[in-house]
């Protein structure tokens, strides 16, 4: 059969450690999703709100962009640590 | 509109074309074996891949779609650039390295690696031909409408260049030239929009915008008394207050024996007459714009600011802005969007655009375009499932998945990921600014909103609109390249070596994988030229959901539900899959489609998710939980594992 890695993989004693992380993360980053939906599917109108000069609708998409950055760099920093303590 | 051929234009993409075929055929001479083609042999850098995902990612729907979308209806547009960029925080959070670490060449090698099961290899072989050939369709389709205003050529020559070249490029070399076109192509899309934004702030707003040195035209307004007589000298009634035009809020009027509509606005003592433009479709298909043929160019580009205000004063323009500043100003002015309505007058079937001064802060929150204020409950349920398919949808999609493949490590997966999160992301806030440039700027072709972005880079010169134009057409190469080798594995690998039992060698493998390629390809060019006229954005929501319905659940349950069966899996790609499928072909935009009224149809909503997903994940529960026996005896890939 053609299954397994395109090319051989190391043990990775990480792994665990590292999925509980994302999930811990991709549930903060969903409710926040689910928050912002929520607001536009029942009070669209809040979203027309000024907030520091601009509509609460501009801040909120440029806020889930940016957060989902900064979620991204710390899962990062986060997995490369712990991919140096457990596999060394 | 009428477009005229820039010889610049035709030159850049001659030289693109030409460079993208000898940076396959030059790769070529690297790639014999399996992994080569169908994974790059693994070894693609982690920044070098991330910026490919860019590439694969912004397609023809994200540069053109959404930049279109936003210049038309403001944020609504915008909410897509939002939900595809949260799609990858699933894809890195949850997907990007259990699929690197399970997975071989294709999505069902990572779904199959604990079970070695026939009915996966197939129903995931299926999913993954159906999905990227939901995708490849508007891909082909905006090949041809970029064709047209960049080398002068109908739309089936568009949609047979961009289906020769792709196949050619992934039938020599694989994923590793497919990789290498989306890079570069990814990087130069990203520095090229960034150009036209800084140019857009530069320029800043106006109420009378420039457009490559040609004047907007002045659109103008009259009165008229109650009993519409026209205060403008020359004009005459045509159809007046008690014709159907009237019913639909216009009036139709002769000046020098030239016909026009008009919007009508009760006033206290009569009337206010807006012009607006109209196209007529007469019963034998001519078209006439604003009752000229189109070369005639009577069919003006629009979209301005009616009153603009900065800092609490009305002002003529803003000069150089910063892009906090340029929103805030949008926010407190008064935008000109356009309204459409259809109105049959005898035999021919006219199709009005009127303007709709709108608030700035209206302009920027939702609602323009979906139905959020005052929703019923289908209408929330609509917006609720499309932004439940554009969050899953991402990390769902076959030519993402198999991008996993061609980098060496599992952290090299990871990091690829933030790249792409990194390049994604700036890109859509690129999104708005390019978008809120068309709708002010006087790009906007009302037909075809599509050409907004290239038509913006146009108002700043042939020259931008030339790169920008032919990067358009990149963006379409690309990521057809990525959906044909994603094709051609699910044939080849998927189904002729694994379901089938082939045993392939390498060499035959790749020969495989090469022939699915061009089959796919003619399939491609084939819809492409059927699909002609379809709306880009409405077949890529389809793909997503889809996708979304079809392989995510499957692929989250396996990596976090240690009941999860091979039998459980399948069903749950079958169900998701005919599901998504079967609710769409019953939807109301479909019965419009098949020429039906869309309150006949058998649902009331358009968007699948929401329904199709649950059905997928209780369909892969209750099968596995009816198929324990099955479970391998493996270490599972969960948290706790």
């Amino acid at each position: 059969m053609g299954h397994g890695p395109a090319v051989k993989l190391g043990k990775d004693n990480a792994a665990a450690y590292k999925t509980k992380l994302g999930v811990s993360m991709f549930i903060v980053y969903t409710i926040v999703y689910a928050i912002f939906v929520g607001i536009n599917a029942t009070k669209p109108k809040a979203m027309e709100n000024i907030v520091m000069g601009q509509t609460a609708a501009v801040l909120w998409g440029f806020g889930l962009i940016a957060f989902a950055l900064v979620l991204a760099v710390i899962y990062n920093h986060l997995c490369t640590k712990a991919e140096v303590k457990f596999n060394s | 509109m009428v477009y005229t051929q820039s010889p610049l234009a035709i030159g850049l993409f001659i030289t693109f074309v030409c460079f993208v075929l000898g940076l396959s055929f030059y790769l070529a001479r690297r790639t014999s074996s399996a992994e080569g083609y169908y994974a790059a042999g693994g070894n693609i850098h982690w920044f070098t891949n991330g910026i490919a995902f860019a590439g694969d990612y912004l397609s023809a729907a994200s540069f053109l779609g959404i930049c279109g979308m936003i210049a038309t209806a403001g944020y609504d547009g915008w909410m897509y650039s939002i939900g595809y960029l949260a799609g990858w925080v699933v894809a890195l959070f949850l997907v990007a390295e259990p699929m690197k670490r399970l997975g071989k060449y294709t999505f069902t090698d990572a779904l199959d690696s604990k079970f070695n099961s026939k009915s996966i290899q197939l129903c995931a072989a299926i999913s993954t031909l159906l999905v990227s050939v939901f995708y490849l369709i508007p891909q082909m389709v905006g090949a041809g409408v970029l064709v047209q205003p960049l080398l002068g050529l109908p739309h089936w020559v568009g949609v047979c260049i961009v289906g020769v070249v792709v196949t050619i490029i992934v039938a020599t070399a694989g994923m590793a030239s497919t990789t290498y076109v989306q890079f570069f192509k990814g990087a130069l899309l990203l520095i090229m929009s960034t150009v036209v934004v800084i140019s857009v702030l530069t320029r800043g707003l106006s109420t009378a915008p420039e457009n490559n040195g040609q004047p907007y035209h002045d659109f103008k307004s009259m009165t008229a008394t109650a009993n519409l007589e026209i205060s403008e000298p020359g004009y005459s009634v045509v159809a007046g207050l008690d014709s159907a035009f009237a019913e639909a809020g216009f009036v139709k009027l002769a000046n020098d024996g030239k016909e026009s509509i008009w919007q009508l606005n009760k006033t206290d003592d009569g009337y206010t007459l807006e012009e607006t433009l109209y196209v007529t479709e007469m019963a034998d298909g001519t078209k006439l714009f604003n009752g000229s043929a189109k070369e005639e160019g009577a069919f003006f580009p629009v979209g301005h600011v009616k009153e603009l205000r900065m800092d609490g004063q009305e002002v003529a323009a803003t000069g150089a802005v910063g892009p906090l500043a340029y929103l805030s100003a949008l926010k407190d002015s008064t935008i000109v969007l356009w309204g459409k309505k259809y109105i049959m007058d005898g035999a021919n079937k006219l199709t009005v655009y009127y303007q709709k001064p709108t608030p700035g802060s209206r302009v920027l929150r939702p609602g323009l375009k979906f139905k959020v204020d005052n929703a019923t409950g289908t209408q929330t349920f609509n917006f609720v499932s499309l932004m439940l398919a554009l969050f899953c949808g991402t990390a769902a999609l076959p030519h993402i998945l198999i991008r996993y493949y061609t980098v060496p490590s599992q952290a090299a997966a990871r990091k690829s990921t933030i790249v792409a999160i990194a390049a994604i992301g700036f890109f859509y806030i690129l999104t708005l600014f390019l978008g809120m440039g068309a709708m002010t700027n006087g790009v906007i072709n009302l037909t075809d909103n599509n050409m907004s972005a290239p038509l913006l880079a146009l108002s700043f010169g042939v020259v931008l609109f030339a790169v920008i134009s032919s990067l358009a057409f990149a963006t379409v190469l690309g990521t057809v390249s990525g959906l044909i080798v994603a094709a051609s594995g699910a044939v080849a690998h998927d189904l002729m070596d694994n379901f089938l039992g082939m045993n392939m060698s390498d060499t035959a493998k790749v020969r495989a994988g090469k022939i699915a390629a061009i089959v796919v390809g003619c399939i491609a060019i084939y819809l492409g030229i059927v699909f002609e006229g379809m709306n880009v954005s409405f077949l890529v929501g389809w793909a997503f959901a889809v996708a979304a319905s079809a392989n995510l659940p499957a692929i989250l349950m396996l990596l976090f539900w240690s009941k999860t069966t091979g039998k459980g899996i399948a069903a749950s790609i079958i169900v998701g899959l005919f599901t998504s499928l079967g609710l769409i072909l019953i939807s109301p935009d479909m019965w419009v489609r098949y020429g039906l009224l869309p309150q006949d149809a058998p649902i009331s909503f358009n968007s699948p998710a929401l329904i199709s997903i649950p059905a997928s994940i209780i369909a892969l529960v209750v099968v596995s939980l009816m198929t324990q026996k099955d479970v391998p005896i493996v270490a599972s890939e969960s948290a706790g594992a």
